[in-house]
């Protein structure tokens, strides 16, 4: 929120907001959020983990902002890299001409745990793979974004986007007549355009759009309920649509019907368990044959995996040059790879300023953060990174920036990132905003909810 | 509407009626141990255990059908399916997976009862009181029945909603009946001694009904008037009659909206127009017990046939 002592120019207008509020009104409001979530049932269930099914995700009430020159460059800079992975995964399931051109390993693409051999030489709808791109930001400077990772598969969270808004419209109205703060409402809009845009070619009229999920019992099931809401369209799980010829029908109380475009939130491993795991009851049998002959479209596609890990990421900066010949807006953490000879003999050397990350972890898992760890902690680390090279990378600790967030003891600086959640079809999309992330616990830089991180509203300023 | 929708908000509406029918059993028990009487109040209790269904699991689990136990079983035991609890968690569960078929408010209904029914889980059971606790059942349920009337939308999700409502409840009210005709007057000829009027009562009181039955009928408590007015009367919410008739009127809606009639319809159809055709001597010449006997089974067949046609989506 500062820089050199002033007050940052978004945050101008909370300035006073928060100087005006006082501790027992704010306590009062934190109270009266945390009710309306529950009320409304936005809870995070980690089934299998033990704990409460019930668990609210902590939400803290300061927005964070962005000034609308900020954001327009964010906006291009996430345009660009959607539109390079999707040209990427093009590529790949094609003729490959990024690995002819000896610009990535061809290992790396074909021997991916990601890449899916079913969809080789098919061409999906509008030459479109990923159609919901998360890409995880982070500040370092007034003007410097770095991106964290990609999620070309099925990126979740952005109904926190949408509630955390709608809560914070509901408890502070007069915030929002007196900043210009742009919508993100029209994000269910936009993305059943998206998927309507993308119908396969054996759709007649006006497709029918469906969401796919695992069941009530996964941890994003209010997400998946809650965008079927509000774009008008069946959740659907795998026990209700089965294959008959070459289309894929939903079991209706009116008898079969037909389904179009499935937006799945399953794996693909869990799809159609006779092209993938046989003994995944979640999917639906012969779906792929469906969908490589043009009967269904699934976003994301089968095997998008392969743009978004941590790995490939290295080279995606050089994917928007190779494919669209430009330069990359944002910038890539900088990364090592243990892969390489050389970069790994500098992390080994270097282990106690680098955070050291295996190549398909996730959630904060199975990493080292040099800074924070013991000697004993290190040794031990760059045992297994010298034992098995090719599974890890390292990254420098970024000076990441904080924002400003309401703790105890009033309004401290806390590390965030930020995930906008950009949409492609026939037109590449972004609402203004995403979801912010953030670590609550002071110094942290881990913002995962499973890991105690917290969310918060986001707000873009207009003109 | 898919069929896994329908079928989840026919089951929010079979689980709700039930905990009411349940809570209300355990009402009148409770109040009719209250009561010394010549017919001991363990028989009451083992009858008004056969009316729910749960006889033989509360023997299995119980030796002693003393109030305590009974309340246990019937209102918080999660191994018993009928109990209160469990039907509470069953619908709010079911009106998770379907919470895009209904509004905000039938949502917050639901979950409120059962976020409320999960703190006096926690209290100890010395300081609830029976009467306290069943009334906010009723007082639940209506609520949610109260949102489902005034927010939701007329469309197949609201008849699936009240088809399960009409086909529990006249399941309800058939078993009842036929309990207590079964167990405690199993021989036609005891009907109207003189023996069985306070049964009859008790009867009525399960059902909440023995204000309207004297409203009705002038206080003639006779088992040919109770007869008719918990089979047939139109005027009674809970009877044969009027549930079959909102069964009905909720299948012909579903076949309007889908274009086609199926066996369901005239399932329902036959019922309504047998009970229609009826009278109490008729159905005492019958025998109650086969009488309702038939009621019951004709009822599972058209459960069954609308589980068939509209919840499985194997139909063509």
């Amino acid at each position: 929120m500062f820089d050199r002592g002033q007050v940052r120019a978004p945050y101008v207008g909370l300035d006073g907001w928060t100087r005006a509020m006082p501790s027992e009104l704010r306590h009062m409001k934190q109270a009266e959020a945390e009710a309306l979530f529950r009320r409304i049932g936005i809870t995070f269930a980690v089934y299998g983990e033990g704990g409460d099914p019930d668990r609210l995700i902590p939400f803290d009430m300061f927005p964070r902002v962005f000034a609308a020159a900020e954001w327009a460059r964010l906006e291009r800079g996430i345009k660009q890299r959607a539109r390079a992975l999707n040209a990427f995964l093009v590529d790949v399931y094609g003729r490959g001409e990024i690995v002819r051109a000896g610009r990535i390993p061809a290992h790396l693409v074909y021997r991916n745990a990601a890449f899916e051999k079913a969809v080789v030489g098919f061409l999906p709808p509008k030459g479109v793979y990923s159609h919901i791109v998360g890409i995880d930001l982070v500040r370092t400077g007034p003007d410097e974004f770095f991106v964290l990772e990609d999620n070309c598969r099925t990126p979740s969270g952005v109904s926190y986007m949408l509630e955390n808004r709608e809560i914070m419209m509901r408890m502070f109205p007069d915030l929002f007549r007196e900043n210009r703060i742009e919508p993100v409402d029209n994000y269910p809009a936009l993305l059943r355009r998206t998927l309507a845009s993308v119908a396969p070619q054996k759709c007649e009229g006006e497709p029918t759009i469906v969401i796919l999920t695992p069941g009530h019992f996964n941890s994003a099931y209010y997400e998946h309920s809650f965008l079927a809401d509000m774009m008008g369209v069946e959740l659907v799980e795998g026990q209700d649509l089965f294959v008959e010829g070459e289309y894929v029908f939903m079991r209706t109380t009116e008898g079969p019907k037909r389904v179009d475009v499935i937006y799945r939130r399953i794996d693909d491993a869990f799809i159609d368990p006779l092209c993938f795991r046989p003994d995944s009851m979640l999917g639906i049998p012969g779906l792929m044959d469906v969908y490589r002959s043009g009967g269904v479209n699934i976003c994301s596609c089968p095997g998008a995996g392969v743009a978004d890990d941590k790995a490939v990421y290295t080279y995606v900066p050089e994917m928007v040059r190779f494919y669209l010949g430009e330069e990359p807006i944002l910038k890539n953490v900088p990364t090592w790879q243990c892969a390489k000879r050389d970069e790994l003999l500098y992390v080994l050397d270097n282990m106690a300023d680098l955070v050291v990350k295996e190549v398909h972890g996730s959630g904060g898992y199975g990493m080292l953060v040099g800074p924070k760890s013991t000697g004993d902690q290190i040794a031990a680390f760059r045992a297994r990174v010298a034992d098995n090279p090719e599974n890890y990378i390292a990254q420098p600790t970024l000076a990441l920036s904080t924002t400003p967030t309401f703790v105890n003891e009033g309004v401290a600086p806390r590390h965030v990132d930020l995930r906008p959640y950009c949409l492609v079809g026939e037109r590449v999309e972004l609402v203004p905003g995403g979801l912010t992330r953030v670590a609550l616990t002071e110094g942290s830089l881990v913002v995962n909810s499973s890991q105690g991180g917290g969310v918060k509203d986001t707000w873009v300023l207009a003109e | 509407m898919l069929s896994r929708t329908a079928d989840n908000l026919f089951w929010i509406a079979r689980y709700m009626e039930r905990a009411e029918n349940t809570a209300r059993l355990l009402e009148v028990g409770d109040r009719i141990s209250l009561i010394p009487s010549v017919h001991g109040y363990r028989n009451e209790w083992d009858s008004l255990l056969r009316a729910s269904g749960s006889a033989d699991g509360f023997a299995q689990k119980y030796d002693d059908p003393v109030a305590r136990n009974i309340e246990s079983y019937l209102f918080f035991d999660p191994g018993n399916p009928s109990s209160v609890a469990s039907c509470l968690k069953q619908a709010r569960e079911n009106a998770r997976i379907v919470r895009t078929a209904l509004t905000t408010q039938v949502w917050d209904a639901l979950n409120t009862a059962f976020q409320e029914l999960k703190q006096i889980e926690r209290r100890p059971r010395s300081e609830l009181d029976l009467t306290e606790m069943t009334e906010w059942v009723t007082q639940k349920t209506a609520t949610v029945r109260g949102a489902i009337m005034a927010t939701l939308l007329r469309n197949d999700g609201w008849d699936f909603l009240n088809l399960g409502y009409a086909l529990e409840r006249a399941d309800a009210t058939a078993r009842l009946i036929d309990v207590k005709y079964y167990v405690l007057l199993p021989r036609v000829e005891f009907v109207g001694s003189g023996l069985d009027n306070y049964q009859w009562m008790t009867l009525l009181r399960a059902l909440s009904l023995h204000r309207a039955f004297n409203w009705s009928y002038a206080g003639d408590l006779t088992a040919r008037k109770i007869a008719d007015f918990l089979i047939l009367n139109p005027q009674n919410p809970r009877a044969l009659t009027t549930s079959m008739e909102a069964v009905n009127m909720a299948l012909d809606r579903i076949a309007k909206a889908y274009g086609r009639e199926t066996e369901a319809q005239d399932c329902a159809r036959r019922m309504l127009a047998d009970l229609s055709a009826t009278d109490p001597d008729a159905i005492f010449d019958e025998g109650m017990h086969e009488f309702v006997t038939r009621f019951i089974n004709d009822a599972g067949r058209l459960s069954a046939s609308v589980a068939a046609t509209y919840l499985t989506g194997d139909a063509r």
